[in-house]
């Protein structure tokens, strides 16, 4: 199910907690897993919950209630503005409406070439620095204006 | 850079290069020598507390409980495994402090949980961090790394006999697993629902076992309180709030980022090291401690000093020290759907007034900005926060009901001008234009 690097990911993380509380690692494990798949299919929420001994039904549990588990394909890059209030402040909300122009789709949406999924997101701890995109739950982009979005486009290839 | 600006900068001083977070940078400011001197002095459990109680710090995660009280209700010869845990999960909109600790001082974490754990008798300890700073995840898991090889973590510290295992475990976005317990049941591999309390943490925290939770702030300034001894810290600060603290501001100020000052600070004064209101446009109102904090409209915030008693006299909260500032192009309604919004999508949802009474409180709000407001609904919204209040397991719905219960309070007349003429006080094209977004979508 998941390739040899995935897996001494998953055993690193089983390593930070009591011999007896494996199931503290779900929430590292899964976010390798989608990191490995692009998203989380229903095999690999199964396949981490086998890895670790606990229920499916626990690790489904945790995959459906953390926003950032994506539980369906998503673009090749999914990309997350922060609408909160803070950064709407500062152009959060605008640079939300020029990416939705600009991909012609609307939050919860992907691309028909299947390259961009749009989400809006919530605080991610940067406010000072709005408008902040995060890609693929990974890399996060600061004072995204329109230029700064352009180039961000042109460059996911 | 760290900081934009500082007034007896603690934490955050003398942070230069890009090096500022690793070890070696770390030992040449004085790092480490903390925990050192403790170990080998084999200092008392109860002086450590003593001199954190000293300095009055105040938790920095938002509640202002002091840290050296809550330390000692740790059982410290309760047998087995005793935890520390780090609440670095920062979501509460507005505050983005934690990340520059982390991204520039991690080892003050390090240093400042490892102390907290030999005066509790811990031997464990998790930093949770916010699932979207990824990369500030890697590099505290990497700056871990550093400090085991050095020593200053894992088995039999510096030669002492003590003990301490410290890890990194990551949230993936959920707001509700800021709040303590919630948290924990993260760690566990669960939903982040919070725990009915009592039992608090201190008896039954992560994996049943003795907990203590502080913020990342809180933990970072350890290492200095002890370095310049608790009274001189509480000094830095006024009476009952000790110290400095970092101070998070976005909106609409030229220069928003991290301030830190002394407590007391007069808050004209950082406002002034912002560089003042973009556009030199007026100030309207500023929510000092995070979006769950009371609003407060211009000429209260004006008249406050930061600190947790002016600004609870003033009737908000300090919080986290997320201060957003808004100006006159803000329409007060359009803002306060936004952060009902916020409060209904992150409610986890066990208890039915938190759940009910947020999404209600943002159907409500919703429509009064969309223009189909109804005569009564500002009675109605008092209905449904009055019914969340003291009702709920933990605070997010109080944390809901604030903001609705204070813009509606202070800015009554926009609500009601919103209800009767089905549009907003503010002109649409002057809406959003202190923004700073530099083409503005049609
Ligand atoms: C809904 C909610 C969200 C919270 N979010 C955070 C947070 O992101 N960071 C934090 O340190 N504390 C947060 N808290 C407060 C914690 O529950 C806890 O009081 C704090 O971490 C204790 O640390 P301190 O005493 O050092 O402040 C939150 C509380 C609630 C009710
Ligand atoms: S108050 Fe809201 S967020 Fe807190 S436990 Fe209850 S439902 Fe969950
Ligand atoms: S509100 Fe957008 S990062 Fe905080």
């Amino acid at each position: 199910m998941f390739a040899a690097e995935t897996i001494q990911k998953f055993a690193r993380e089983v390593a930070k907690y009591p011999a007896d509380q494996k199931q503290s690692a779900v929430m590292a494990c899964l976010a390798h897993a989608q990191e490995e798949k692009g998203w989380l299919p229903a095999e690999a929420v199964e396949a981490v919950a086998a890895y670790l001994g606990m229920p499916p039904i626990a690790a489904w549990e945790v995959a459906t209630f953390y926003n950032m588990y994506d539980l369906k394909p998503v673009g090749k890059y999914k990309i997350t503005v922060c609408t909160n209030l803070p950064c709407a402040l500062s152009g959060g909300y605008h640079a939300g409406e020029y990416v939705k122009q600009k991909l012609g789709i609307g939050y919860g949406e992907t691309t028909a070439d299947g390259k961009f999924t749009l989400k809006e997101g919530e605080c991610m701890g940067a406010c000072g620095d709005a408008p902040v995109f995060i890609v693929n739950n990974r890399s996060m982009c600061s004072h995204m204006h329109p230029e700064e979005i352009d180039k961000l486009l042109e460059e996911c290839k | 850079m760290a900081m934009l600006g500082s007034i007896n900068g603690v934490l955050m001083a003398g942070l230069d290069g890009d090096n500022a977070w690793r070890l070696k940078d770390y030992v040449a400011r004085g790092g480490y020598v903390q925990l050192r001197r403790i170990l080998e002095n084999k200092l008392a459990q109860e002086e450590v507390i003593g001199e954190v109680k000293k300095s009055v710090l105040r938790g920095r995660g938002g509640a202002g409980f002091p840290t050296g009280l809550k330390w000692s209700f740790m059982p410290r010869s309760f047998p087995g495994d005793k935890y520390v845990v780090c609440n670095t999960d920062e979501g509460e909109p507005g505050t983005f402090k934690d990340r520059d600790i982390m991204r520039y001082n991690p080892h003050a974490v390090i240093e400042g949980m490892a102390i907290a754990a030999y005066a509790m008798g811990a031997n464990r300890g998790y930093n949770y961090v916010h699932g979207e700073i990824w990369e500030l995840y890697q590099r505290f898991e990497e700056a871990l790394d550093e400090a085991r090889a050095a020593g200053f973590i894992g088995q039999n510290i510096l030669g002492s006999g003590f003990n301490f295992e410290l890890f990194a475990h990551h949230g993936y976005g959920a707001y509700i697993c800021g709040e303590e317990t919630a948290l924990l049941e993260s760690i566990e591999g669960k939903k982040g629902q919070p725990r009915f309390k009592p039992p608090f943490p201190a008896s039954f925290g992560l994996y049943g076992k003795p907990t203590t939770i502080n913020n990342t702030e809180t933990f970072a300034a350890i290492p200095f309180i002890l370095k310049m001894s608790g009274e001189e810290y509480l000094n830095l600060g006024k009476p009952n709030n000790g110290g400095t603290k970092l101070f998070s501001v976005s909106g609409h100020v030229n220069r928003p980022g991290n301030y830190e000052v002394p407590l007391g600070t007069p808050f004209a004064t950082l406002l002034e090291m912002c560089g003042g209101m973009r556009g030199g446009r007026k100030l309207k109102a500023v929510i000092p401690g995070g979006s769950s904090a009371p609003v407060l409209p211009a000429d209260l915030i004006m008249d406050c000093t930061l600190d947790y008693d002016s600004i609870s006299k003033a009737g908000s909260m300090l919080g986290s020290g997320a201060v957003i500032v808004m100006d006159e192009t803000v329409c007060m309604v359009k803002a306060l759907e936004r952060l009902a919004y916020f409060y209904h999508e992150e409610s986890c949802g066990q208890c039915t007034p938190c759940r009910e009474g947020t999404a209600w409180m943002y159907k409500v709000v919703r429509r009064i900005e969309n223009g189909q407001g109804k005569p009564d609904d500002l009675d109605l919204l008092n209905s449904v926060l009055g019914n969340i209040a003291g009702r709920t397991v933990c605070a997010l719905g109080d944390a809901a009901a604030f903001p609705v219960q204070s813009f509606t309070k202070h800015f009554r007349s926009e609500f009601e001008y919103h209800i009767e003429h089905k549009t907003c006080l503010v002109p649409k094209d002057v809406q959003w234009a202190g923004s700073g977004f530099h083409r503005i979508p049609a």
